[in-house]
């Protein structure tokens, strides 16, 4: 059974590591800072009793006043999983670091996210449109898109 | 001293017999060798994701179909457990047994028409094809009888299934499994050892281990690369923990192997199949009473299940409303085209369509 | 003395003029195996695709006419009725007489098959030679549609089809030099009135490879890479329609035709049979092959090029070689009596060369360092 870590003991040991990278962690998911994406995303592959290796979804929702992107890890190995999540408080070109570099997964995902809600992916090696032709404006599945 | 040569591209375009949808690859050759491949995709989008905010959860289940149409019943499976999970809903034992069954039988459909198409990109003119379409031929009239369609069948719904099964349904069902493993034996002996098939498949398009788990694959795809991991083992949703099967996995993660895993898969969902048809509860309800403007209280929720193809996902985020206020579709499909440019480069022309073959996509999922 | 020369013997007592009793002949000769072969294509269409139905658990075109006897003729209307389009950058001339160039060579080969004893156009004392040098000029015409077609599609087809139809014709040339041996001329008549025993009993080795080699030339599966309908889309016909893609059409199932008629002839005794008139054993032997064509189609997927090279010169050739020795061999050492001899000696012969080279031989090729 694929058990899902409980965000709030995970938060704190977060904090402890990364001071003030967590913002709050319910039994569901784990809000991290956007900027502290990376180093927590790095620590949450590679430290012992998580090796979250595989990267399921990349999504993201927007509540009007921020954009929030969703992260979901699994653990192959300690078959555990966790929602990160990380949110992006401006709506003309939000920017949100990527993770390419450490699960590859979120290849097709970041581009999409960029193609149907506008959110730039910094370090993103390709970041284009995926679904849309090149030349379409604006970003359709944004709630004041229609 | 060597020739000067430059690379050309071709467009392996939308239109072609071979790529099992709109899919268009952007191939840099050299000669015969390729020397980069580039996906490009979006011909069939259609926007399911910003359609489905604007109608009811009960409403969005034909869209689940359209997803990957081939195979319907685990879409609708993987959608109405999100929206299950989001609102609390408990399924009665009849309709789990009932959803278990369409499951497997899509199960085997799909992977028949994903072998019988790989075959074909090799060159068997569609003899492996007509083969297993007699079986598929059973299998859709199953589903007609039960729901009145054969392709996109609409018949899951939020706790349960639309309609109890009709009386002739689970002894042609109990028929058609009987029969099953004579057919997989047949096509095993068409093709498991056929010299041609073993020449071109073996040891092409190799897809790593480490490279699987980097890019998030899952399904056949992932197994045949030797990762043992299967949703309905590792995380059982339904009622999967009280089945007994195993899970095929491959060694080298070569095309012949994601075809030796989907052809084992077949053999342990008739096994499935034939323990479920002997727990069916007789008598039962079929649907949890779900009223018809269903409004989860607000949260999130991630169903997911193992779909033929992969893991399926919906992510749904609800704010109280009748219709959803996020659903997002988790294509894998989409996920395991992802390293296509690392099994293919070195290859040539003729090993890109089976490699392609091999990851059996279906466009309604990857575009969306 | 064939029975175009007896005519023309008749002919002559007639007094007619001297142009007149050489061409009058030619003609007829000419029209009867051009009515023939049209005919006898259009069988073919209709029982390869009948066949082809039953291999594959259906049961092939049975609407048109009686069981579909008449669905030949709807496709052969269907596809002269259709737009003839040409590509704007295509090369319009070269366009235009590559279909000709792959049709008429394979209707120049039936002057040298024999349908019955004596009923062949010419009897050339080099029909063999001549059989193997016009069957070659195929492959030009086929390079020139996929040159001028200027798509990149057919050009890569138009690759694959030198390098196959090239390298095929050699162990073909090989394994027909080793009948020739036994038989002692190259003139298929002689060749015929000389299979006491069949060839293909007597050189069992030699029809294999004869066999896979013509495949080869027919680009039919599994060598079918040159139209692979799944990779490259049709190849180098890809940009023809109308009556230039019928010509192709009626090409493939001229060059199947021929070829089962050069099979027949040099390997199963040509029109030579108890009870049925000699015509009749002709056709049947003819369909025999034909039907071995499409079972294999029907069953066999493809190889790839490389693999398809590696086949032809790392098998087929040096088997073809050693065939051609040991067939020379037992001409010399056996008299001419103790044939029988030799069927017992080459069946042992080929059974042993093949497990053993298959031993050895290895496919290669494979993934290429970028």
């Amino acid at each position: 059974m694929t058990v899902a870590v409980n965000g709030e003991e995970l938060a704190r040991s977060i904090n402890e590591l990364f001071p003030d990278a967590v913002v709050s962690g319910d039994k569901n998911y784990l809000l991290v800072e956007s900027k502290h994406l990376v180093q927590v995303a790095e620590h949450l592959k590679k430290a012992p009793g998580m090796e979250f290796d595989y990267l399921t979804f990349v999504t993201a929702v927007d509540y009007i006043d921020y954009f929030e992107v969703i992260y979901r890890l699994v653990s192959l190995k300690n078959n555990q999983s966790l929602i990160l999540k990380t949110r992006c408080y401006t709506r003309d070109n939000p920017v949100v670091p990527s993770v390419v570099n450490i699960w590859r997964a979120a290849y097709y995902q970041e581009r999409e996210i960029f193609d149907l809600l506008g959110i730039n992916f910094d370090g993103h090696p390709d970041m284009r449109r995926l679904l849309l032709w090149e030349g379409f404006t604006g970003h359709p599945l944004r709630r004041d898109y229609l | 001293m060597a020739i000067k040569t430059e690379p050309f591209y071709l467009n392996i375009g939308p239109q072609h017999p071979s790529t099992h949808g709109v899919f268009r690859m952007r191939v840099s050759l050299d000669g015969e060798v390729i020397v980069g491949v580039e996906p490009i995709i979006g011909y069939l989008h259609r926007g399911i994701e910003k359609l489905a905010e604007a109608r009811t959860y009960t409403q969005n289940i034909p869209f689940t179909d359209r997803l990957d149409y081939l195979s319907s019943m685990t879409n609708n499976l993987a959608y109405c457990m999100a929206i299950e999970k989001l609102g609390g809903i408990k399924v009665p034992e009849r309709a789990e047994y009932i959803r278990i069954i369409f499951s497997e039988i899509m199960r085997i459909s799909s992977h028949m028409m994903a072998v019988g198409f790989f075959l074909n990109d090799l060159g068997a003119m569609m003899t492996p094809v007509l083969y297993m379409w007699r079986e598929r031929e059973k299998i859709m009239d199953l589903f007609e009888m039960v729901c009145g369609q054969r392709l996109l069948y609409n018949y899951m719904r939020i706790g349960g299934v639309s309609q109890d099964l009709p009386d002739e349904f689970v002894p042609a069902v109990k028929k058609f499994v009987a029969e099953m493993p004579k057919y997989i034996d047949e096509y095993d002996q068409l093709l498991a050892i056929n010299e041609i098939l073993l020449a071109r498949s073996k040891g092409v398009g190799i897809l790593p281990r480490e490279t699987a788990i980097a890019i998030g694959a899952s399904g056949p795809v992932l197994r045949a690369s030797g990762v043992k991991w299967d949703i309905r083992k590792m995380d059982p949703y339904s009622i999967y923990d009280r089945f007994d099967f195993e899970v095929p996995t491959g060694d080298a993660g070569d095309c012949y192997d994601r075809y030796w895993v989907r052809m084992q898969e077949i053999r342990q969902s008739v096994r499935i199949l034939e323990q479920a048809l002997a727990k069916l509860p007789e008598k039962g309800p079929v649907c949890a009473e779900v009223p018809q403007f269903f409004r989860p209280p607000r949260g999130e929720a991630y169903g997911y299940i193992e779909a033929p193809k992969g893991n399926i996902g919906f992510y749904a985020v609800s704010d109280g409303s009748i219709a959803p206020y996020r659903l997002h579709i988790y294509p894998p499909t989409l996920i395991n085209i992802t390293a296509l440019q690392d099994m293919v480069v070195g290859w040539k022309v003729a090993d890109l369509i089976i490699i392609f073959g091999s990851i059996d996509v279906v466009l309604g999922e990857i575009d969306r | 003395m064939t029975l175009l020369d007896q005519f023309q013997l008749v002919l002559k007592t007639l007094n007619w003029p001297d142009w007149a009793v050489y061409l009058t002949p030619a003609i007829v000769g000419i029209l009867i195996i051009i009515i023939f072969v049209l005919t006898i294509i259009i069988v073919f269409i209709w029982w390869e695709r009948r066949l082809l139905g039953r291999f594959q658990i259906r049961t092939g075109p049975n609407r048109c006419g009686p069981e579909g006897v008449l669905q030949p003729i709807a496709t052969a209307i269907k596809i002269l009725l259709k737009e003839d389009i040409v590509p704007d950058k295509a090369d319009k001339l070269i366009h235009f007489i590559a279909p000709i160039i792959v049709f008429v060579p394979i209707l120049m080969l039936f002057a040298v098959i024999p349908v019955s004893e004596g009923a062949i156009l010419v009897d050339l004392n080099v029909g063999v030679i001549y059989v193997i040098a016009i069957s070659s000029i195929s492959v030009i015409g086929i390079f020139m549609a996929a040159w001028a077609s200027n798509n990149k599609y057919s050009l890569i087809s138009g690759l694959r089809a030198i390098a196959q139809m090239v390298s095929y014709e050699l162990p073909v040339v090989l394994s027909i030099v080793g009948v020739a041996v036994v038989a002692g001329s190259f003139s298929m008549l002689k060749i015929v009135e000389a299979q006491g025993i069949p060839y293909i009993l007597l050189q069992p080795l030699a029809f294999i490879i004869f066999f896979l080699g013509c495949l080869a030339e027919m680009n039919r599966s599994p060598f079918d890479l040159l139209e692979a309908d799944s990779e490259i889309v049709a190849g180098y016909h890809i940009e023809y329609s109308g009556m230039k893609f019928a010509m192709f059409y009626l090409g493939e199932y001229g060059v199947a035709l021929a070829y089962a008629g050069i099979i027949t002839t040099l390997f199963l005794g040509g029109w030579q049979g108890p009870l049925l008139p000699p015509v009749l054993w002709f056709i049947i032997k003819v369909m025999l092959v034909f039907s071995l064509i499409i079972w294999m189609r029907a069953t066999l997927p493809r190889l790839r090029v490389d693999q398809l090279m590696s086949f032809a010169w790392k098998f087929l050739l040096p088997m073809a070689v050693i065939n051609l020795f040991l067939v020379a061999i037992e001409v010399l050492v056996l008299p001419a009596t103790l044939q029988w001899v030799m069927v017992i000696l080459n069946f042992g012969l080929a059974a042993a060369l093949i497990l053993l080279w298959s031993r050895l031989f290895t496919l290669g090729g494979g993934r290429v360092e970028v």
